[in-house]
């Protein structure tokens, strides 16, 4: 809990794409998705980065996970986030929202977890 | 905000316990759900639900190290370096090879290719009531079969659709690699076992690595008057470890009559139908038991 | 010589047969490279006399050392290692142990440190019978160096016997090469025959000799024999479909040794694959 109990919606935000816009549809798939949107939430202005575990013969997830702490997200909008990369984000210190579905756009997604 | 879906693995631990023929029975008695046969090595489950294949893709393997003959000098030093005992002769064995670049990156000529070799197929297939259902075949000897379940997982729940509400999976035998990648995503494991000295002792690795992944299970006994004293030890290691026996079935020799017609046992024998209908009343408790936890 | 016993689909019978072989012929040398589910000891009951732990290497950072340049991540291809910009830290079961992160490091901070993967044991059955199996971690991923080390034990003087795992993934492959026969288990089931066309193709790809055993044998299953007769393979043994021997089975009891005419199957068996092996060298 106490990794969760420092974020607040200031943080910047992570969301796994399946495209490069904000009017993209979310990807349920972390470490296989094609691309990760991190959002300003003050601004809501985007980097797109296309995500290269797509392909990955193994660790796909944790390499997913070491990206976005790279790049200074905080939080973690996704559908579904496997073992390993849960531990490498809970490491990293990164909130994680999951069991968002492949059917909201990306824009809606970060306001719906702004709103909450 | 959840899934809407429920996602059942089968597994068995020891071969042959009757893990393929209990999935295509709970294939055959539900209803909105997606069926996946993760066993890659041996995949059968085809064989009973006679599916009709709609989509057929490649699949990758790893990643395999090929020495160029032009450029390279026979300096010796990859041979030397490579753990894996894949380099003789300025040669590397590709089924030796595991992929790790070592040779590719270490080698002052530049004589070493490095690339993906096709390891065989994935099928996408409709049932009889319309529901998907997803299957593999490697090409012989190709191994990384923990790769391709988590591939084919990825493909069967990529585009799922929001009325599924049941996704089974036909699991690996063994508890090494395949297994972990067949139980990722799991809500509930069953556990398929036999009261033989190899059934309980195999069910007993396995609820070692399930205690592992913290993955709710349960076991059916299949042949379970085969031998009663066994039967009740299993009985007995189960309630120790808090992990429910739901279901029993006695040896009979129906199952391997109906599979050797072909036939799907809950299609042909109805006495079974009703039997494997009960197990299957109690393990939706007992998987929605799990999930208000 | 090495015969080594497997079968596609697991559960035809495959260790029974294997551990009944190492039964009947005396001096042979029996050993489980079946390590993920190693049954052989429930059967032929050896008294193990030791026990040697095998290990996998693993990389180990040197932290107040390690300038995160983040060579070691770019040169391993299982992404067992991740950069959390404050620590690198070690997936250590996708770690395949190939040693280039510690040889790249621009630094040399990085060494090799040991993990036990899984046991090997030693014992003796039946009185003369040596009786070696191989058992991986729970959890543990890394199959093909145990299969190596239980296979270090083989006698070349003696007649070694290979209980492989079933399937016929890498591990299978790694438990039957260098075999000078293989003994295909099936059974008569449209699963039994599916699996039994795959470890074919195998076997035939690594160019080992094999020959089959039907197990379960069930007449009104004429597939099998099409398949078998149409490919030109030969059947080696044949068991019928028996409630006695599963039973027998069930106990932990080598069916064999319940029942005589068993018994005289597998020395028949033996025989043959003998004789095959012979003519196998003049041809």
């Amino acid at each position: 809990m106490s990794n969760q109990d420092k974020s607040d919606k200031s943080d910047k935000i992570a969301v796994t794409s399946t495209g490069g816009s904000m009017d993209a549809i979310l990807s349920e798939q972390f470490g296989r998705c094609q691309y990760f949107l991190i959002v300003d939430p003050g601004t809501m202005k985007f980097e797109a980065f296309s995500n290269l575990g797509e392909q990955m013969q193994s660790g796909a997830g944790p390499k997913a996970a070491e990206l976005i702490i790279s790049k200074g997200a905080k939080v973690l909008i996704t559908g579904h986030v496997g073992d390993k990369a849960a531990e490498v984000l809970n490491k990293g210190g990164i909130k994680i929202i999951d069991g968002y579905k492949g059917t909201i756009k990306i824009k809606d997604a970060v306001q719906l977890y702004l709103s909450k | 905000m959840g899934k809407d879906y429920k996602q059942i693995v089968i597994l068995s631990g020891k071969g042959g316990t009757g893990k393929t023929t209990f999935s295509g029975a709970f294939a055959s008695l539900i209803n909105k759900k997606i069926v996946i046969d993760c066993d890659v090595d041996a995949a059968n489950l085809h064989l009973i639900l006679k599916p009709k294949i709609i989509n057929r893709y490649d699949f990758s393997g790893g990643k395999k190290a090929l020495i160029d003959n032009f450029n390279c000098q026979q300096c010796g030093l990859c041979e030397s370096i490579c753990r894996f005992d894949a380099i003789h002769n300025y040669e590397i064995d590709q089924l030796s090879c595991e992929g790790c670049g070592f040779c590719v990156r270490i080698c002052p000529y530049n004589a070493i290719k490095f690339g993906s070799s096709q390891s065989g197929h994935l099928f996408e297939c409709v049932l009889e009531d319309e529901s998907k259902f997803y299957y593999a075949k490697l090409f012989p000897g190709e191994g990384n079969s923990g790769k391709l379940v988590s591939e084919i997982k990825r493909k069967a729940l990529e585009n799922i659709s929001g009325e599924i509400k049941w996704v089974i999976v036909d699991g690996p035998p063994g508890i090494g690699c395949p297994v972990n990648a067949s139980i990722a995503g799991a809500d509930y494991v069953v556990i398929v076992t036999e009261p033989t000295v190899s059934g309980i002792h195999d069910l007993k690795r396995l609820l070692q690595l399930l205690n592992t992944f913290k993955i709710k299970a349960g076991v059916i006994i299949n042949k379970n008057d085969l031998n009663k004293s066994i039967s009740d030890q299993i009985y007995e290691y189960a309630e120790i470890h808090n992990i429910p026996v739901i279901g029993t079935i006695p040896y009979n020799t129906d199952f391997v009559k109906a599979l050797i017609n072909g036939a799907n046992i809950v299609e042909s024998n109805n006495k079974v139908r009703e039997e494997i209908s009960d197990i299957l009343i109690g393990l939706e408790q007992e998987v929605n038991k799990t999930i208000n936890y | 010589m090495i015969i080594s016993i497997a079968s596609g689909k697991g559960g035809t019978g495959k260790t029974t047969v294997a551990a009944s072989l190492a039964s009947i012929i005396p001096e042979s040398v029996y050993l489980d490279c079946d390590v993920e589910e190693p049954n052989g000891h429930l059967l032929l009951k050896p008294e193990f006399n030791s026990e040697e732990r095998v290990e996998k290497n693993l990389p180990e950072i040197n932290r107040d050392k390690c300038t995160f340049c983040g060579k070691c991540l770019e040169v391993c291809e299982f992404n067992a290692l991740i950069n959390l910009g404050s620590e690198i830290i070690l997936f250590e079961e996708m770690c395949h142990s190939c040693g280039a992160c510690v040889h790249f490091c621009p630094s040399k901070i990085i060494t090799e440190i040991s993990k036990e993967i899984g046991i090997i044991r030693k014992g003796i059955a039946d009185g003369n019978v040596l009786f070696v199996d191989g058992v991986l971690n729970i959890g543990e991923v890394s199959v093909p160096p145990l299969i190596k080390e239980v296979k270090k034990n083989i006698v070349e003087s003696k007649l070694n016997i290979i209980d492989s795992p079933p399937g016929t993934s890498c591990s299978m492959l790694e438990a039957v090469r260098e075999s000078d026969f293989c003994i295909l288990v099936t059974e008569s089931t449209p699963f039994g025959l599916n699996d039994l066309k795959l470890a074919v193709d195998v076997l035939k790809t690594i160019k080992v000799p094999f020959g089959v055993v039907i197990n379960k044998y069930a007449k009104s299953f004429i597939q099998m024999e099409k398949y078998l007769f149409n490919n030109g393979i030969e059947v080696l043994l044949k068991i019928e479909f028996d409630r006695r021997f599963a039973e027998a089975y069930s106990e932990g009891i080598l069916p064999l040794n319940k029942y005589p005419e068993l018994k005289a199957g597998f020395i028949e068996l033996h025989q043959k694959i003998m004789k095959k092996m012979e003519i196998e060298k003049i041809g």
